[in-house]
């Protein structure tokens, strides 16, 4: 079987990582062999894998040792559940230096000392949204192949999901990235099943899983474990493993995006009553005014 | 090639207006359009040459601009001599600027003076991923340790600075702070920013009055002030220009307390704003400052011209108009003593340069303060244009330089000057060390106007005799008449020459 390059992005703060762990770890169950990178600065995409977070990022080993090129990679790669490989880029403390060209440097270094050798998935964990050039790597040319995005009903998370969607169209026809589907991370919003299924259909893709909100989440992350490590018996870590197969069996029926205006967003949230219609008359007015 | 020489002055300008036309051809139609509206041929009673500036060059038409960082490092803050400029970023600005501008000055260089040594950050990639801030402070903390006489450190922003967003002020003030209150300038000259090298004035200009005027307010004088005290402005002393303006002034009876920038110094910078007059050379680098000073502290401030004795003469007395008699006195000695000198090179150069044509392109100031001294030797200038001017630029042009017909050309294209001397034929050429050669493979003579081809000065009495030596060495050497092609008949001289 040839590699699967995968990719998981979405709004801030959206459970990427948290789904990403878990998913994969799910993967590992059905004995595929795994890396993942975590393109975060947070350094926090493989805590769950390796019951700490990373301490030896790439970025932060090769600022100490002077240059990327000083580095081996057994020197950043740490081994995490089910054999999983697990390497962090790391980067700058918030508000200093240049997170992107981080991302960049870190990629272009795995792919140089054979990084991808010998696995079935890479899996990239990108931070929030596609803020500059450098966040956008992983689905450029023979990076990433298949990108899920995480989102939620939740006004913002479709946004970032759409952008999402036009830095994958943007790279669709240079380097063949294309677009897995969404994965929606229930944030118990009004209607949210049909709002995701509805925004999966304007985007030309589909909704992979819908996971539901489940506080066992929250008990493995505090033990830094996934689901599937921690409850294996669970219905979440079932979700989780559904999901996964669901991802499995995706393979080369990812597409090019069509994403949506701004626009269009809103009469979305309006089709499902979620706002009701608005006219511009009634743009920028408080509760109190309209 | 066809030499027209046009006489009629109508002629002229059908010539250059055909001419025009012809080089906008060759463009796709939107560059075409952009393109024409920056040449022009100047009307006589119009107040500025009818072109545009100052906007953004067209991509792969072969601007000969500079950036941002050119403007503050190369330009206004380099020839500070007693400062330590540091090329915050990557090695290769600051590597392939330095000591590019032959900014002369006094001083035992790597002891109180580095205007010629290069100190740059060097950024590596993990600069650019965790910030260059620390390393800024390294170097700063280096600098003093191993160059204790520097009078103050200012850092010249390359690109990646503006991008990763280093905080580079914060660092200035700390290390300031450490070295109880040294002058430590953060200038944002990233090269990105602006259309042009003229940008990177205005922000040094800014960082003067910021960093220095600002900080230093309170302190109390240095000097005691006098009643002729005078500031040259906008002299970057290429080749000793300044100290040729500056004997001048002094032998009129002004006391010259700074030179901005050329052999100038950080203690001068202070002692400006208590000048009583700011005699200012460069306006487009320096006219921020000037303008600042006269709003903030009342100082006045007066262009003037020091390219040969027509404008010297104008210049010197304009000067002594804002002081009294005594002064006035001096200006008109100064020209009394230096007219037997004048006179002596006219009468040896003009009769080997009278008529001849040249064709400028140049920054600053040049395009238009050097005509004068042209004419003075008999000679024309034909064409003219700026790489970075404004409209100010353009309108002094129209309204003290340039005679009617002559063509204008802002931000000329490598195409467009070459086409324009191939069809103009002019005897001189005077342009940057980029055109230098091309022109001159031409079979045209050529000057470089920056750096005035390693010679210099040119400014007041004593470098005009040089200017009129240098223009009469390069269009009377005897190599043009080896320059025809020996094979082609109807180029005679040559083969006369071989003959004998």
């Amino acid at each position: 079987m040839s590699l699967r390059q995968i990719a998981f992005y979405g709004k801030g703060g959206i459970g990427k990582s948290t789904t990403s762990q878990n998913t994969l770890a799910a993967l590992a169950d059905l004995g595929q062999r795994i890396l993942i990178v975590g393109c975060d600065p947070k350094a926090d995409s493989t805590r769950l894998m390796l019951h700490a977070k990373a301490q030896d990022t790439i970025l932060s080993l090769a600022a100490e040792a002077g240059s990327v090129e000083d580095l081996e990679l057994e020197d950043v790669m740490k081994i995490g559940y089910k054999d999983i490989r697990c390497v962090e880029s790391g980067g700058p403390e918030p508000g200093v230096g240049c997170a992107g060209r981080g991302v960049i440097t870190s990629i272009n270094f795995l792919e140089e000392n054979g990084a991808y050798d010998d696995i079935d998935y890479v899996s990239y964990d990108v931070l929030g949204d596609v803020v500059c050039g450098g966040f956008a790597m992983p689905i450029r040319e023979n990076k990433a192949q298949e990108i899920y995005i995480v989102m939620s009903g939740e006004m913002m998370a479709m946004y970032a999901a759409n952008n999402i969607s036009k830095g994958i169209l943007k790279y669709a026809n240079s380097g063949g990235v294309r677009l897995g589907g969404l994965v929606c991370n229930e944030r118990q919003t009004d209607k949210e099943l049909e709002l995701a299924e509805s925004l999966a259909a304007k985007l030309g893709t589909k909704l992979i899983h819908f996971v539901p909100r489940d506080n066992i989440v929250q008990h493995a992350e505090l033990r830094r474990m996934t689901v599937i490590e921690y409850a294996p018996d669970s219905n979440q870590a079932n979700e989780y493993r559904q999901l996964a197969e669901k991802v499995h069996n995706n393979s080369g029926n990812g597409i090019i995006p069509t994403p949506i205006t701004m626009d269009e967003l809103e009469d979305l949230l309006m089709e499902h009553g979620i706002m009701s219609a608005v006219d511009e008359s009634q743009i920028g007015l408080t509760a109190a005014e309209a | 090639m066809s030499v027209s020489t046009p006489t009629d002055i109508a002629e002229v300008k059908e010539r250059n207006r055909a001419l025009i036309q012809e080089v906008l051809e060759v463009y796709p139609a939107k560059a075409a359009k952009r393109r024409a509206k920056h040449l022009n041929v100047h009307e006589d009673g119009k107040s500025d040459c009818g072109v545009k500036s100052n906007i953004k060059s067209i991509p792969g038409v072969m601007t000969i601009r500079g950036c941002a960082y050119a403007g503050s490092k190369g330009v206004v803050w380099g020839p500070i001599k007693d400062m330590i400029h540091i090329s915050h970023g990557p090695v290769g600005c600051g590597q392939y600027s330095w000591a590019a501008r032959r900014n002369y000055y006094i001083g035992t260089t790597g002891i109180d003076t580095f205007v010629t040594m290069q100190f740059t950050s060097d950024f590596q990639e993990k600069d650019i991923v965790f910030g260059g801030d620390k390393k800024l402070a390294k170097i700063m903390d280096e600098i003093e340790m191993l160059f204790p006489l520097n009078k103050g450190i200012t850092v010249q922003s390359e690109c990646p600075i503006g991008l990763i967003g280093d905080d580079i002020e914060a660092v200035s003030k700390m290390k300031s702070k450490e070295y109880d209150g040294k002058t430590i300038v953060p200038v944002r000259c990233e090269g990105f920013r602006g259309v042009s090298q003229s940008l990177g004035h205005h922000i040094a200009n800014d960082a003067v009055r910021d960093w220095v005027f600002d900080k230093t307010e309170d302190k109390p004088a240095a000097f005691e002030p006098g009643p002729y005290d005078v500031a040259i402005i906008g002299d970057y002393n290429i080749g000793g220009d300044a100290w040729s303006s500056r004997i001048l002034l002094e032998e009129m009876g002004l006391r010259v307390i700074a030179q901005w920038s050329g052999d100038g110094s950080i203690a001068e910078l202070e002692a400006t704003p208590k000048a009583k007059l700011n005699v200012l050379h460069c306006y487009r680098s320096m006219n921020y400052i000037s303008r600042h000073m006269e709003e903030k502290y009342g100082v006045p401030w007066v262009e003037y011209n020091f390219f040969g004795p027509t404008k010297i003469e104008e210049s010197l007395r304009k000067i002594a108009s804002y002081f009294d008699e005594s002064i006035q006195e001096g200006a008109e000695r100064v020209i009394a003593k230096y007219k037997a000198l004048t006179e002596a090179v006219i009468a040896k150069y003009k009769p080997r340069l009278e008529g001849k044509k040249v064709m400028l392109y140049v920054g600053g100031l040049r395009p238009r303060h050097v005509i004068g001294a042209y004419e003075d030797l008999g000679m024309e200038v034909v064409g003219t244009g700026y790489e970075f001017g404004h409209n100010d630029d353009y309108q002094r042009t129209a309204q003290h330089y340039v005679k009617d017909g002559t063509l204008i050309y802002d931000d000329v294209t490598g195409y467009e000057f070459e086409k324009f001397v191939e069809k103009i034929q002019p005897d001189l050429v005077g342009s940057g060390i980029k055109e230098k050669y091309v022109f001159q493979k031409m079979g045209v003579p050529f000057r470089q106007m920056h750096s005035w081809d390693y010679s210099g000065p040119y400014h007041g009495y004593d470098g005009f005799a040089i200017f009129a030596r240098d223009m009469d060495m390069a269009i009377n050497s005897p190599v043009w008449k080896m320059a025809p092609t020996p094979w082609k008949k109807d180029d005679g001289d040559y083969m006369a020459i071989a003959a004998e």
